[in-house]
């Protein structure tokens, strides 16, 4: 692991893999990948189309295992457990590992039954809140991702009728009811144009610290500009990890050289 | 001057000629397909309109079946109709909410399919036939609406889950990612995020199996359906008149029946079937205009 200027040498780690390997029926899409990420900062996941980059992201909620031919060994530990163990309930690992997609994708009710979705999954019907106490968390979690003042007249509009960048956001609100420790974001601002991308950038850069932010994306000024720590990652490989400025001026690995000066992918 | 580069050559003359002819051709068969319906709606009314009354609608058939109304078998009917939605329904659903929330793409999921398509094809008179032993004889329940019910039932299930599953998958896919990403359980996203979004649609197929088991008459006539009642069912395990049985009789078994009154009958049946599909169609429609996404 290549040390980096960001953070001290004892920074606590939230994900660690451990010779991690991950097949789609007979292909191979992940090789023995370590890695070590670490906890309140933004990690940024580069690499060519089908490198493995999204399988990876995806295997931190388990949310691959839903095609059924998915098979995985070695460890993956979020918070010192391994979350390949019998004794781990999915929903519970997907509360504390939430997932923003590509495409924007609010459930078709409104925006407040959006954000309390979550929240409503994972407690009982006899902890029903009061409504005041739901407009606390609708409120909290809309001001949350700077989406309170455009919505706050409209609650109860349904949430698929917002511009895709507030969708986005409205998803990212949507997850934070339940408390999550780990954000994984897959591409979260391909859909948007570019005035949404930066405003989903900034969203997430406020969002870091509070949450270890892990985020996929094939756009490299993205990274350089919204990361503190890079993984490059190369035909299921991973190449290189370390600051995202370390990487970008001083990368160690020839591929990832060739890579970041755009001579593939 | 230059030619025109663009003129029509003989080939594009007859290509063009060939065209006309097609359209013509396709246009008729198309009208010869409406016309069967044209003829039976316009003879149905012409003949059946003048009996029907509240009289006919609300009275007992009278003097052997040639005078009187068709109360007992419009009840029967909806008797039947009723008990079999009972059954067919939550079966149907929750089979398509097996087939389309839980199982998975294996021989066994195939299978069952495959059972469901071959159901749909059986014809009626083997299915009277099989509720008349399973039913009636085996289960004991001898000649009732129950019997008669449960025969529709499982003739209609196929419709039923077919429906039910082409309406749960139009709604997308990303829905039920997003719920499971936040932890939801597969009975959760069903309940609170595919149901809500897929009942328009369910509700659309049920009415058009009712439609469907309104006109049936072979799986009844074994199993539940008499020919002639002086009174009312009283419970399920009663036998029924119906409709569609009713039809048969008057205008094939019974001597000295009217004309008009065969027609009438028909009328109170297809306008019963037309009835229930303008429904259905508005459904869809409502459907449609209430899209969420």
């Amino acid at each position: 692991m290549s040390n980096t200027e960001h953070g001290s040498d004892d920074a606590k780690y939230v994900i660690r893999t451990e010779e991690m390997n991950l097949w789609y029926g007979t292909f191979q899409a992940l090789f023995d990948i370590n890695s070590n990420i670490k906890e309140g900062i933004i990690t940024s996941l580069i690499g060519p189309s089908g490198c493995g980059k999204t399988t990876l992201l995806r295997s931190f909620n388990r949310i691959n295992e839903r095609l059924g031919y998915v098979r995985i060994n070695g460890s993956i530990q979020i918070f010192d457990k391994n979350i390949y163990d019998g004794d781990v309930e999915l929903s519970q690992l997907r509360k504390q590992v939430g997932m923003v997609f590509q495409r924007p994708n609010p459930l078709p009710l409104s925006i407040r039954q959006n954000v309390l979705f979550g929240w409503h999954i994972h407690n009982e019907k006899s902890e029903r809140l009061s409504r005041s106490e739901q407009n606390d968390i609708v409120e909290k979690s809309l001001r949350e991702v700077v989406l309170w003042d455009k919505v706050k007249d409209r609650l109860n509009d349904k949430a698929t009728f917002l511009s895709l960048e507030e969708q986005q956001k409205l998803c990212i609100a949507r997850l934070l009811p339940v408390k999550p420790k780990v954000l994984l974001m897959d591409e979260p601002c391909s859909a948007l144009d570019p005035k949404g991308t930066e405003a989903v950038e900034e969203l997430i850069w406020r969002l870091r610290g509070e949450y270890s932010i892990l985020i996929v994306t094939h756009n490299m000024a993205q990274a350089r500009r919204a990361s503190d720590e890079c993984i490059f990652m190369l035909m299921g490989k991973m190449i290189e990890h370390g600051g995202t400025e370390k990487v970008f001026s001083d990368p160690q690995q020839k591929e990832t050289a060739d890579y970041i000066e755009g001579r593939y992918g | 001057m230059s030619s025109n580069i663009y003129a029509a050559t003989d080939l594009n003359l007859r290509k063009q000629k060939n065209e006309k002819i097609l359209r013509i051709l396709f246009l008729m068969m198309t009208l010869m397909l409406i016309a069967p319906v044209l003829i039976i709606l316009i003879t149905l009314i012409a003949k059946g309109g003048p009996i029907l009354s509240s009289e006919f609608l609300f009275e007992f058939p009278r003097n052997g079946m040639t005078e009187g109304g068709i109360f007992p078998a419009l009840l029967g009917t909806i008797w039947l109709v009723a008990v079999s939605l009972l059954v067919s329904v939550p079966l149907g659903v929750a089979a398509a909410l097996y087939l389309s929330e839980y199982s998975s793409d294996n021989w066994f999921t195939r299978l069952i399919n495959l059972c469901i398509i071959n159901l749909a094809g059986v014809p009626s008179i083997v299915h009277a036939l099989h509720g008349f032993g399973a039913f009636v004889i085996f289960a004991g329940m001898g000649t009732s609406i129950l019997a008669a019910s449960l025969t529709l039932a499982i003739m209609t299930m196929p419709v039923v889950i077919v429906a039910t599953k082409e309406s749960l998958q139009s709604v997308p896919h990303s829905f039920r990612v997003a719920c499971w990403n936040m932890g939801a359980t597969r009975w959760q996203t069903i309940r609170q995020v595919v149901l809500p979004n897929a009942t328009s649609g369910i509700l659309t197929g049920i009415i058009l199996e009712v439609s469907r088991t309104v006109g049936e008459t072979a799986p009844i006539m074994f199993t539940g359906a008499a020919f002639f009642l002086p009174f009312l069912p009283e419970s399920i395990m009663d036998q029924t008149m119906a409709l569609s049985l009713h039809l048969f009789v008057v205008a094939t078994q019974v001597p000295g029946v009217p004309d008009a009154l065969p027609y009438g009958v028909a009328l109170v049946l297809i306008g019963l079937v037309l009835l229930l599909n303008a429904v259905s169609i508005a459904f869809r429609m409502y459907l449609r205009g209430t899209k969420k996404w």
